[in-house]
């Protein structure tokens, strides 16, 4: 049965893990993302399963592990700070090719930060985050909707790839209300025959690790998990396109940005400047082949992130030097305005004639 | 104990002796890794001895530590999941919760317990999590070639405190099976050593009682066990077995620290 409800995107988020019949949570309070251990706590354990405060973010990821390792369909969140403290635990989990849905609703950094929205975790999500070689797979929610949406896809594609996923939000898209609707769904029968359920002597142990001490067998397992990855490229791009149809120029954002940028885009549109929008769903894989193909038709891009320019690198490498590519970003929790915006897109037009 | 199959005697000695002593099923036929004299492929093999006794080689999950016995997943033949350093319990934690039916085991080492994961191991004993825990406590980091754990004795030289551990400087030798003792959540913590034929036996009995009382669900057990480490101890086996019982021992009292009819005696109500 379809629901619709106004909730606030942590607790849809929590709502759809229940629904997404996720088996455990493992979490520690942080804000802003402290609504999903309540929530979980609350409505857990009489309706999918556990919710357990652990003592630490590095005690919660290393509970997800061994929940993954076992066959389950295990979760944590936590924000900034927290999520840094989870990343050797992530590393473990990324070599153990163990499948789980990490969330981190972003607030701004670096260190204590403060607890307002930012977006300064990015190359954290993109680029591994912890040690050694491995990508997540980062999905970025741009409403409550997506918030809830994001939970089920999350969880199908770290089953389906033996990957962990991540969703990267922010501070203000997890505390904001919205109306959320929950479609009915199917769990996917996904194969689990390599977790420690208990050795049956019909068949071989299983052995969680991410231990090759062997290099070849190194060389071997990581080239495996390339290959995954590359295939991660291959198939699982998601991005939303506004008014490229006819644009000269291009902002792109993702998040609480792409918002933003939308509404900047609107106000540009006013003007007569031809804009379009460019919302990477997945930070990773990154949208670059379709950049590629808007560098053809666009004169300049304009890339906003509430940090000092993170994504915009991903953006210049798919663009190779076609077009300008500029930035835009605030900083430390303070967020820009559509109108702040729209004046980066006349800079950017500005800048474009003047070359 | 299941007669091994593969257990074969040559052909003249076959009506005269019978087979008393043979490799645990749930152990792995294959060479270790471990130094001679080293206690954890004793200990490998007595894990493996009850697990094959008690018949529940099928429904027991082991959590391989960061140390020496990072490999344990090679040695016994059973599901198992190596943990990153130190979070074993968090790790054998969810493992229990999700699989209550299950027996679920942590095997670490003083380093992997006592250090980095002393925060995992006092959270997880202290919300009474019904696994259990086997505590290797030789004094030293093994793996990384013989620095100081948090368990090196006053005084000894190890290659990070080359003049001794002065207990000013670097603090005292935690003693984890009296720390955790302390704690509610704990129900059977014993201390026991592996460097004499009485000891071995006593170490099994302690393993064979932790496994039954997580029939019981009530609680975490964790049984300490004093090894040695030739290696690092700069020493021959022989002498490690002679500084076990003149200098560890003394420092690590061998004995039950808290059995499960106290646990029983303090919850009764007066």
């Amino acid at each position: 049965m379809t629901v619709t409800k106004l909730m606030k995107g942590n607790e849809a988020l929590a709502e759809a893990a229940i629904q997404a019949g996720c088996d455990a949570y493992f979490g520690y309070p942080i804000t802003p993302q402290s609504e999903v251990l309540e929530y979980l706590a609350r409505e857990m354990p009489s309706r999918s399963g556990m919710a357990l405060q652990a003592e630490s973010e590095v005690a919660s990821i290393n509970m997800v592990y061994g929940a993954a390792g076992a066959g389950f369909r295990a979760m944590t969140s936590s924000s900034s700070p927290g999520f840094s403290l989870m990343q050797e635990g992530i590393s473990y989990l990324a070599g153990a090719e163990l499948p789980c849905l990490l969330v981190n609703v972003n607030r701004a950094g670096p260190g204590l930060g403060t607890i307002q929205p930012g977006q300064g975790d990015y190359f954290q999500a993109t680029k591994g985050g912890g040690h050694g070689d491995y990508r997540l797979i980062v999905l970025a929610p741009a409403s409550v909707q997506e918030m809830a949406d994001f939970v089920f896809l999350g969880f199908d594609l770290a089953d389906q790839y033996r990957n962990p996923v991540v969703i990267l939000s922010d501070g203000a898209i997890g505390q904001m209300m919205e109306k959320v609707t929950f479609k009915p769904y199917q769990k996917p029968l996904t194969d689990k025959s390599w977790a420690t359920t208990g050795k049956p002597p019909s068949r071989k142990r299983n052995s969680i690790t991410s231990l090759f001490i062997q290099p070849e067998r190194m060389e071997q397992h990581n080239q495996k998990l390339q290959q995954k990855f590359d295939r991660i490229r291959e198939c699982e791009v998601r991005f939303e396109e506004i008014n490229t149809h006819d644009a000269d120029y291009l902002l792109v954002a993702y998040g609480l940005s792409a918002r933003i940028a939308h509404k900047a885009m609107d106000l540009a549109r006013e003007k007569g400047i031809r804009v379009g929008l460019l919302r990477p769903i997945t930070l990773f894989p990154f949208p670059e082949q379709r950049l590629r193909e808007l560098a053809t038709q666009v004169q300049g891009m304009l890339t906003v992130e509430l940090n000092s320019g993170q994504m915009v690198e991903d953006v210049r490498l798919a663009v190779a030097g076609r077009v300008p590519v500029t930035f835009y970003g605030r900083m430390g929790g303070m967020i820009f305005t559509p109108e702040e915006i729209e004046q980066q897109v006349e800079t950017l037009v500005e800048k474009v004639y003047a070359t | 104990m299941q007669p091994d199959t593969n257990m074969t005697l040559p052909t003249c000695l076959k009506d005269e002796y019978e087979v008393a002593y043979h490799r645990p099923a749930a152990l792995v036929d294959v060479n270790m890794h471990y130094c001679p004299g080293c206690a954890h492929s004793l200990v490998h093999k007595l894990l493996m001895e009850v697990v094959s006794e008690l018949g529940i080689q099928d429904k027991t999950i082991g959590i391989a530590p960061v140390g020496c016995s990072v490999f344990a997943y090679d040695y016994m033949d059973i599901d198992m999941q190596e943990a990153a350093h130190g979070r074993a319990a968090a790790v054998g934690t969810a493992v229990k919760r999700l699989m209550p039916d299950k027996f679920v085991f942590t095997y670490q080492g003083d380093g992997d317990l006592a250090a980095i994961g002393i925060a995992e191991t006092i959270h997880a004993i202290n919300r009474g999590e019904n696994i259990l825990i086997v505590f290797m406590n030789n004094a030293v980091y093994g793996m990384t070639s013989g620095q100081m754990a948090p368990t090196t004795l006053p005084g000894m030289k190890t290659t990070t405190s080359p003049f001794g551990r002065d207990t000013k400087f670097h603090g005292a030798p935690l003693k984890i099976a009296e720390l955790v003792a302390q704690l509610p959540g704990s129900y059977y913590v014993t201390r026991q050593v592996v460097n004499s034929a009485h000891g071995v036996r006593k170490t099994k009995q302690a393993l064979l009682k932790a496994f039954d009382c997580q029939k019981e669900n009530k609680g975490t057990c964790l049984v300490e066990i004093i090894g040695n480490c030739p290696s690092n101890w700069r020493m021959t086996p022989l002498e490690a077995s002679h500084f076990i019982d003149e200098e560890m021992i003394k420092a690590f009292p061998v004995g039950d620290i808290k059995t499960p009819d106290q646990v029983e005696r303090k919850i009764t109500p007066v």
